[in-house]
């Protein structure tokens, strides 16, 4: 303890409660704004956030929002998100948000109130055991049992969920802990004799991969959201482009190569475009770049790629022969392992190669029928040529979502965001909030289905309170599509409990107090995206009526292999039944 | 015993293995390993843990069965909690094991010292005895303690504690005990 002349203790080292503790702590982290709800437990620690102008804070409406909110701000900034919510109910409404950061490995930290110490145990009013709860779907969590190992809590809490391979960290808070007090010292250094993710690859298998890379005739890049958490696009091209090697991504991977460059194939996996999951399966090498080999990219895992010798980068131990066994694994960050493997790599003969996927793409390209009915597709396609791929795209889970991957072409990182792992339904709208407040230079846009818009509408509220101009896109088929669509396909299209109603949105976006618009026909598309890009001091809302019964193609439905390919129909080429020639046409959408 | 075996060739085949690991003693440490098995769906032959040199530090040994694949990522994902210090799989290198137990035995007067005899040859002890009961405390490898509750067994036991296997790394690369 260190005193002033005077003998009073300066103010730094004035005793301050747990509460005030946790607030100065998240200042020191950086930390500008939190996504939170308050209560009981975690009153104190609200009356201590209120004297605080360095943190902004945003009332969700639902805790789950909270969480979605932090998970669409660490996607789009890259730095952690943050949520506070109370003890029992509010912990347990935010579940699915931490296990869809886990199953997504975003860095977020959820603070959760507590009840005091004595209490835990008892049954006590608004207890759960939030830490038992969330154990096996956080990184790591905290129970802080002493306000004077509250500060280095916090900071390893940050330090652990945005390293190695980031992840959701909980910290839990009881009420008496937040009331006692201590002097604040924050720790400038982490010490964990346990923890110590290492960055860099061994040496001697970057070289072996080179060694294979060089070899190859018919290299594919299959890049996942690993290469965007390390920041490594500019990496990633460097490589591809010095070597001459297509690149297909996943879900999470777009954005991470432009898809506008000639190397460039789209997404792989279920709903990939023809030609990256043929090129996977005729390539000699695979080298799979922060990617994990998902059951929706790989199909039957023993057919994917299976002539292909297999090079691995994650930095991930856990990540690496855990589907698929490979020849080269390499254990590190993209970035790095990327940056050292560049000068080993020669520029490849890979012309024939990438002239037979040029074909490819010509022959089986993405497409659909566009008429008098709103497809999907078109939509999403506009509001890519409209804002020229300058946009950050949130989608919710279902056909919408896929579309939303195949038919926007992206070009930057961290332009898309959407609930991969867990395909939590009701992410897109409090995700979009979020990702709002890191991007303020171009248009946030939330794009969800008719199902999911109504797993988290009460986030309305939250947009129009603060202001948050982001476009609110309901892709409205009247159907819980992908259900549908799987129903109609492998369930002899017995349509069970897919059919969904939904309140008028443009009416309820009124009564919420903002904007909105609806589409029922192609024409009316444009107009109404751009009387949404016009509004930008407040939420816009807008329904598309679309078709209802569509079909999200190619597919390799679940478990089976590249053989099982679905192109897309043949009566989308012919032309759809009753539709006048002359409003009708075939788009075609180039993805490289 | 342990012996130091050349590591095979992976074959699929399930085998016995015995993990060692040091982890920080913090709350929820033990939950997460044991959690992390459930989880997963690995096999837990038996499990010990306590306190070793360091206090801020436990030793938990595990004996799991498994293909080689398996064994790598249990390997990985005790690796990657955050609690965990060092993970070592003790079966391929030279290790010396131990596990304790008390057999309670049923015994009659004409069967006492037939136990008893029994206990000498195991090298094990008498530790607590009574009209109708004595118990032994053997020490030993695994199989040594199987054998003797085996032979025991006839008899009648009544109750058994075991602790399970603890193990560390050979220094030594020979016979000592
Ligand atoms: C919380 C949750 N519940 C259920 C599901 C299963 N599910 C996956 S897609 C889907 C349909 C989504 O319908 P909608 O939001 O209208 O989107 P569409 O497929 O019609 O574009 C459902 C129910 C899910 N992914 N998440
Ligand atoms: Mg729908």
């Amino acid at each position: 303890m260190t005193s002033q002349k005077d003998g009073s203790l300066s103010p730094h080292n004035r005793l301050m409660t747990g509460a005030e503790i946790f607030v100065r702590s998240l200042v020191e982290e950086g930390v500008d704004i939190v996504f939170g709800y308050p209560g009981g437990a975690v009153i104190g620690i609200y009356d201590a956030l209120h004297d605080i102008s360095d943190i902004k804070h945003i009332l969700t409406r639902h805790e789950q929002g909270a969480v979605h909110a932090a998970e669409g701000y660490a996607k789009a900034s890259g730095k952690p998100g943050v949520a506070l919510v109370t003890s029992g109910p509010g912990a347990t409404n935010t579940v699915t948000g931490i296990a869809d950061a886990y199953m997504d490995s975003i860095p977020i930290v959820v603070f959760t109130g507590q009840v005091a110490l004595k209490l835990i145990g008892n049954d006590a009013f608004q207890e759960a055991d939030i830490v038992g709860i969330t154990r096996p779907i956080t990184k790591h969590n905290y129970l802080v049992r002493d306000v004077n190992e509250l500060a280095a809590t916090i900071k390893e809490a940050f330090y652990v969920a945005t390293t190695g391979r980031p992840g959701p960290v909980l910290v839990d808070l009881p009420k008496d802990v937040m009331a006692s007090k201590t002097h604040f010292d924050y720790p400038k250094k982490i010490q964990m004799r346990s923890y110590n993710p290492h960055t860099q690859g061994n040496k001697k298998q970057i070289e072996k991969a080179a060694e294979l890379i060089n070899k190859s005739k018919r290299p594919v890049l299959y890049v996942g959201g690993g290469t965007i958490l390390s920041n490594a696009s500019e990496e990633l091209k460097a490589l591809a482009r010095k070597a001459r090697i297509p690149v297909t991504t996943t879900l999470h991977g777009l954005g991470s190569y432009p898809e506008s460059d000639e190397l460039a194939m789209g997404m792989l996996g279920m709903h990939g475009t023809w030609y990256s999951n043929t090129a996977v399966n005729y390539c000699d090498l695979l080298i799979a770049v922060g990617a994990r080999f998902d059951d929706r990219v790989t199909g039957n895992v023993d057919a994917f790629a299976a002539e292909a010798k297999k090079i691995h980068i994650d930095i991930d131990p856990t990540a690496i022969s855990k589907n698929v066994k490979v020849d080269v694994p390499i254990v590190g960050d993209v970035k790095h392992v990327l940056r050292d493997l560049l000068p080993l790599v020669q520029t490849l003969e890979t012309k024939d190669w990438l002239q037979t996927i040029r074909q490819w793409k010509e022959e089986h390209p993405l497409r659909y029928r566009n008429g008098k009915h709103i497809r999907m597709q078109y939509v999403i396609q506009r509001i890519g040529e409209m804002t020229n791929g300058n946009a950050v795209i949130v989608s919710d889970v279902g056909q919408h979502q896929m579309w939303t991957a195949q038919f926007f072409k992206y070009i930057h990182p961290r332009t898309h965001i959407t609930s991969g792992g867990l395909g939590t339904m009701g992410f897109s709208l409090p995700a979009a909030m979020g990702a709002s407040f890191a991007r303020k230079d171009i248009p946030v846009i939330s794009l969800s289905g008719d199902g999911g818009i109504q797993m988290n509408i009460q986030e309305f509220a939250t947009c129009v309170e603060y202001k948050i101009p982001i476009k609110i896109f309901i892709m409205n088929n009247s159907y819980l599509g992908m259900v549908r669509q799987w129903q109609e396909l492998f369930w002899r299209r017995r349509y069970s409990q897919v059919k969904i109603s939904s309140p008028d949105f443009v009416k309820l976006a009124e009564a919420y107090g903002c904007a909105g618009f609806r589409a029922t026909q192609t024409d009316e598309v444009d107009d109404v995206l751009a009387k949404a890009f016009a509004i930008n001091d407040g939420p816009a809302v807008v329904e598309f009526k679309v078709v209802k019964e569509d079909n999200v193609y190619p597919m390799i439905p679940a478990g089976m292999t590249w053989k099982e390919l679905m192109d897309v129909p043949e009566e989308e080429l012919k032309g759809v039944e009753g539709e006048a020639p002359e409003v009708e046409e075939l788009v075609i959408l180039e993805k490289g | 015993m342990g012996e130091l075996t050349a590591l095979p060739a992976p074959d699929g085949r399930d085998r016995k293995h015995t993990i060692s690991l040091l982890v920080e003693n913090k709350f929820g440490a033990f939950n997460r390993i044991a959690g992390l098995f459930a989880a997963k769906g690995y096999n837990i032959d038996s499990l010990t843990v306590g306190p070793t040199e360091d206090d801020e530090i436990s030793r938990m040994t595990i004996v799991t069965r498994g293909d080689d694949s398996v064994i790598e990522q249990i390997m990985k994902q005790l690796n990657k909690l955050i609690n965990t210090v060092k993970v070592a799989d003790l079966t391929y290198e030279s290790f010396v094991e131990r596990d304790l137990a008390l057999i309670k035995v049923q015994t009659k007067p004409d069967t006492r010292s037939e136990i008893m005899q029994i206990a000498e040859i195991f090298r094990a002890k008498i530790v607590d005895i009574s009209p109708r009961t004595v118990t032994v405390e053997a020490v030993g490898s695994e199989q040594k303690v199987d054998a003797i509750i085996k032979m025991l067994k006839p008899f009648g036991i009544k109750e058994l504690a075991r602790t399970g296997r603890v193990a560390l790394k050979r220094e030594f690369q020979g016979e000592v005990n």
